[in-house]
């Protein structure tokens, strides 16, 4: 009912698709059903590949993994000859499913910003990256400030309302920025003053400030807590301070930062001054010069989450080098390959795969670059990130191995459910152009009436407004020149 | 093991690199047998045993059976594939080193009208990209002025300036060239409501007759200046060059006019291709379309007028919300299917390098394996009319040649060999002397 309303309610053909999709998960029942993937190749990730092997899945959960399980009656049966399923692909490093901006860009110090009150269910990248396999991601705050904005881990359950998405229990993060983007060396506009900071001298002291500040705030709370517990009545609460409260939860190790950087020299510094403050950095986001610091990313325990072959688009992306997920990892650092852009998202298996030729890692390695290093990276590795029993079944089933650039997508798995079908998808398209042509029709009709009633020359109805084609817009953390059409590279 | 492998691998190929360097410094023909190989020819079914043989930068031999000749350096490729090298047909390699930085950048002039500059002229040679870039397989590419990257600043210009064709290799631009002047770039006009303000940093939206208008005016503009170059181009035929006023733009479009020079021409909506189409077919100009998001629906028109397609990379998103999630990786096929001659190019320096992967991706949704192949080999020469020399393994043509160890698309595959007009050339860059320094890092 709600879809056909908005059906009738729809100009922009985008929502056409996108309540047709709606309305067909409408149909699925509720409760995951008993699936049993027969004799496909399993990669576990964790435990090796089995060939014709199978995976039964049980209340949205992996029920067990094997070389042959039996099938319970009415369970449905995916026959997976010929094909391959990897657990779901985690994107550690994405904007999508986000209304509007990804920047609160006026400010250095953005922590009250929180990406999680902006969640649109409704954007069209989360189909899209679902049929590229993607089942997780980490929804980030842009770049442009020093702290950024507060992070949420997603499902990609597409159909359902933006309440559905978070993944439970998820630790929420903050974006960090360290660099060009915050110190907003690209994007200076002439007669415009300069933000501070203009330097990375002044992004760390912008950080330092922030943290000393919520240093003595989140001493203030503990003596009044204290005080308080001790009995001593008519305290004077401290003021509640938005901006500082996340930073409080990045001290007491309930919130993770994710840290965008580049150089070797920015990398170092951020983790001084978490050692000066005692917070852990749990990521480093593109880190393109990683590789050169590896050591020190490991001894930290910090992670680090990179493109696969991303490079010179700007002067601190100039020494980034495709072998740089590989060094880490041979140098003991946790390493995952992200996308920061919705259609990257969708071959990060190929992105992964390219680590086996950039540094020699090994195709476990490569494919747990984007499936169970993100996991423990992001803290749900419990719950997705291989195929094994007791974990959600978050599933990809490609027509080839994911470890090449010929695997397509035939269906993606979360918590049980097929949110994407491969078959089912170019089976709805005819019906779906029908359905538009109606509705545009329609709407055309209607568009018409008015217009020749008052019309002097009928028939010269007003051409509707075309728009400009945009280019491929480019990844948030890569803008570095404003785009025609786009927001201004999202900064 | 595969990292002890792979350190060796970089040992040996350092070693490559340094006889690659010194025997590019002495410019000896050197004749090479590259036997026991499977060979995809492109100009026929494979060879699965075979022999190539270069000599003085061209393929002399090729086959089942070929006498290795004294003197020869023989290369044992048992196990490796042999494949013509891959050809980038839009590229702004050697005109664009870091995009964010604008003194490394000359791959766009001011002004809406400069059909005299050319790409060959700014192309620098020691930029980091060309050894990058060839590492990937890629040994030609096409360097394109006005063609964007992120360095555009949204202003390409109409007629942006001639495009030169070049090997990835040689110490000066003369030693690169293949062929200064391969296209005239023309951006086509497109009618838009939304554009980009510079000066502010901020959108603008404008009304769909002003944004008629100002297409308009563009589309006189360019008809002015190719009806000004034909009567020009008359007079250059009827006198000396003192009998009438030199005009180093009109001269530019002599060639263009006289459809000797192909004009690559830069459209993605399918309004714009259709106008595009219909503009050069009158103007009697050679098209090749480049871009082309939309080139589907206007399949039928390309075909008949046989107009080639240079298509942005498979791996990009579809434009509208409701197009079908694989609406760009499944345009190749269709195309191909239509009649529709198609080449596939990177747009970009950086990401050169996933020039195979977007075939591969392609391949994977439909287009065959071998039409895939030649939309990175053949067909970018036979579009640019430079399939003489280059894209198949024939006889008589350059020796731009890849050996690997499988299939040149795949993401996996090793480039063993590269052989860049007829010399072993080394496939060391920045990335990998990085690499090898920081593998070897001491522990701190």
């Amino acid at each position: 009912v709600k879809a056909s309303s908005m059906l009738l309610r729809s100009l922009a053909a985008a929502s056409v698709f996108a309540a047709a999709c709606i309305a067909a998960f409408a149909a699925t029942p509720p409760d995951a059903p008993v699936i049993l993937i027969q004799n496909a190749t399993v990669l576990t990730v964790t435990h090796g590949t089995i060939e014709h092997g199978s995976v039964l899945i049980k209340d949205g959960k992996i029920a067990e993994v094997g070389a042959s399980i039996k099938a319970p009656s009415g369970a449905q049966i995916i026959d997976g000859t010929g094909l391959f399923v990897s657990p779901g692909i985690i994107d550690c490093h994405s904007h999508i499913a986000v209304d509007g901006s990804v920047n609160e860009g006026s400010i250095s110090v953005s922590s009250i910003a929180n990406i999680a009150e902006v969640l649109d269910s409704d954007d069209i990248s989360i189909y899209r990256d679902l049929a590229g396999g993607v089942t997780t991601a980490n929804i980030l705050h842009g770049s442009a400030n020093s702290i950024g904005g507060q992070t949420i881990v997603i499902k990609l359950r597409w159909g359902q309302p933006a309440a559905k998405l978070p993944f439970e229990g998820a630790i929420p993060g903050i974006k960090f920025a360290l660099g060009e983007n915050p110190k907003r060396s690209n994007f200076s506009i002439p007669g415009r003053e300069r933000r501070y900071p203009a330097s990375r001298m002044g992004v760390e002291e912008t950080i330092r400030g922030a943290f000393t500040e919520a240093r003595d705030y989140k001493n203030a709370w503990d003596t009044y807590n204290k005080r308080t517990a001790a009995g001593e009545k008519n305290l004077t609460p401290p003021r509640r301070d938005l901006r500082l409260d996340p930073l409080v939860e990045v001290l007491e190790g309930k919130r993770y930062v994710h840290s965008h950087c580049y150089r070797e020299d920015e990398i170092l510094m951020l983790l001084r001054v978490a050692k000066e403050f005692g917070f852990k950095v749990r990521t480093f986001q593109h880190v393109l010069e990683g590789y050169k610091v590896a050591d020190e990313i490991a001894a930290a325990g910090a992670g680090a989450s990179t493109f696969s072959d991303w490079w010179a688009y700007k002067v601190e992306a100039y020494d980034a080098i495709p072998y740089n997920a590989a060094l880490m990892t041979r140098r003991g650092v946790l390493v995952s390959i992200n996308s920061d852009d919705a259609e990257e998202a969708t071959h990060l298996n190929q992105e992964a795969a390219k680590c086996i030729k950039y540094g020699g890692l090994s195709r476990d390695e490569a494919l747990k670059l984007v499936t169970l290093n993100p996991a423990i990276q992001l803290g749900i590795d419990k719950r997705v990130g291989s195929i094994d029993a007791g974990k959600d079944a978050d599933l990809v089933i490609y027509n080839h191995d994911p470890l090449s650039a010929y695997a397509v997508v035939q269906k993606t798995l979360i918590d049980g459910r097929i949110y994407f079908d491969r078959q089912k998808d170019i089976a709805a398209r005819a019906g779906l152009e029908k359905e538009k042509k109606t509705l545009l029709d329609k709407e055309k009709a209607a568009a018409k009436k008015p217009e020749e009633k008052k019309a002097e020359k009928p028939g010269e109805a007003k051409k509707p407004e075309e728009k400009k084609p945009e280019e491929k817009k480019k990844p948030e953390d890569m803008a570095t020149m404003p785009q025609a059409g786009t927001d201004g590279g999202a900064q | 093991v595969s990292f002890n492998r792979s350190v060796r691998a970089v040992l040996f190929l350092s070693l490559l690199y340094f006889a690659a360097s010194s025997s590019a410094q002495t410019p000896t023909p050197t004749t090479y047998a590259i036997t026991h190989a499977k060979l995809v020819t492109l100009a026929g079914p494979p060879i699965e045993d075979g022999t190539v043989i270069i000599k003085d930068g061209k393929i002399a031999a090729i086959g089942a059976s070929v006498e290795v000749p004294a003197g020869a350096q023989v290369i044992d490729a048992k196990g490796l594939q042999v494949s013509p090298g891959l050809f980038d047909p839009v590229t702004q390699m050697g005109l664009s080193e870091i995009g964010a930085v604008g003194s490394t950048v000359d791959s766009t002039e001011t002004g809406s009208i400069n059909p005299d500059v050319v790409a060959a002229t700014a192309v620098f040679p020691s930029s980091e990209h060309i050894p990058v870039t060839r590492a990937s397989g890629i040994t030609e590419v096409l360097s394109v002025p006005g063609s964007g990257g992120f360095d555009s600043g949204g202003n390409r210009g109409l007629l942006a300036g001639q495009a030169s064709a070049i090997h990835l290799a040689g110490w000066t631009m003369d030693e690169m060239q293949i062929k200064r002047s391969a296209a005239m770039v023309l951006n086509w006009p497109t009618i838009a409501t939304r554009t980009f303000d510079f000066a502010t940093f901020s959108r603008r939206q404008r009304p769909y007759a002003e944004a008629k208008q100002e297409y308009e005016r563009q589309v006189n503009q360019l008809t002015d200046v190719l009806e000004s170059a034909r009567h020009y181009a008359q007079a250059m035929g009827h006198g000396g060059p003192s009998d009438f006023e030199r005009d180093v733009k009109l001269e530019a479009l002599v060639p263009v006019v006289r459809g000797q020079l192909p004009v690559l021409v830069f459209a993605d909506r399918a309004r714009d291709i259709r106008s595009a189409v219909e503009f050069c077919d009158k103007q009697k100009l050679r098209m090749i379309l480049a871009g082309g998001i939309e080139a589907y629906k206007v399949k039928d028109l390309l075909r008949s007028k046989d107009v080639p397609v240079i298509l942005r990379p498979v791996l990009t998103d579809p434009d509208e919300e409701d197009d079908a999630y694989d609406r760009i990786l499944s345009q190749p096929v269709e195309l191909t299917a239509a009649g529709v001659k198609i080449a596939f190019a990177s747009f970009d320096n950086s990401f050169a390098r996933r020039l195979g992967q977007n075939a591969a991706n392609a391949i994977a949704h439909g287009l065959s394996p071998e039409e895939g192949l030649k939309a990175v080999t053949l067909y970018p020469a036979q579009i640019l009319g430079l399939s003489d020399q280059l894209g198949t393994l024939q006889v008589g043509k350059v020796a731009n040649i890849i050996v690997t160890d499988g299939d040149p698309l795949e993401l996996t595959t090793d480039l063993k060999y590269l052989f860049i007009r007829g010399q072993l050339t080394s496939t060391d860059n920045r990335h990998k002397r990085l690499y090898e320094k920081y593998l070897n890092r001491p522990k701190p």
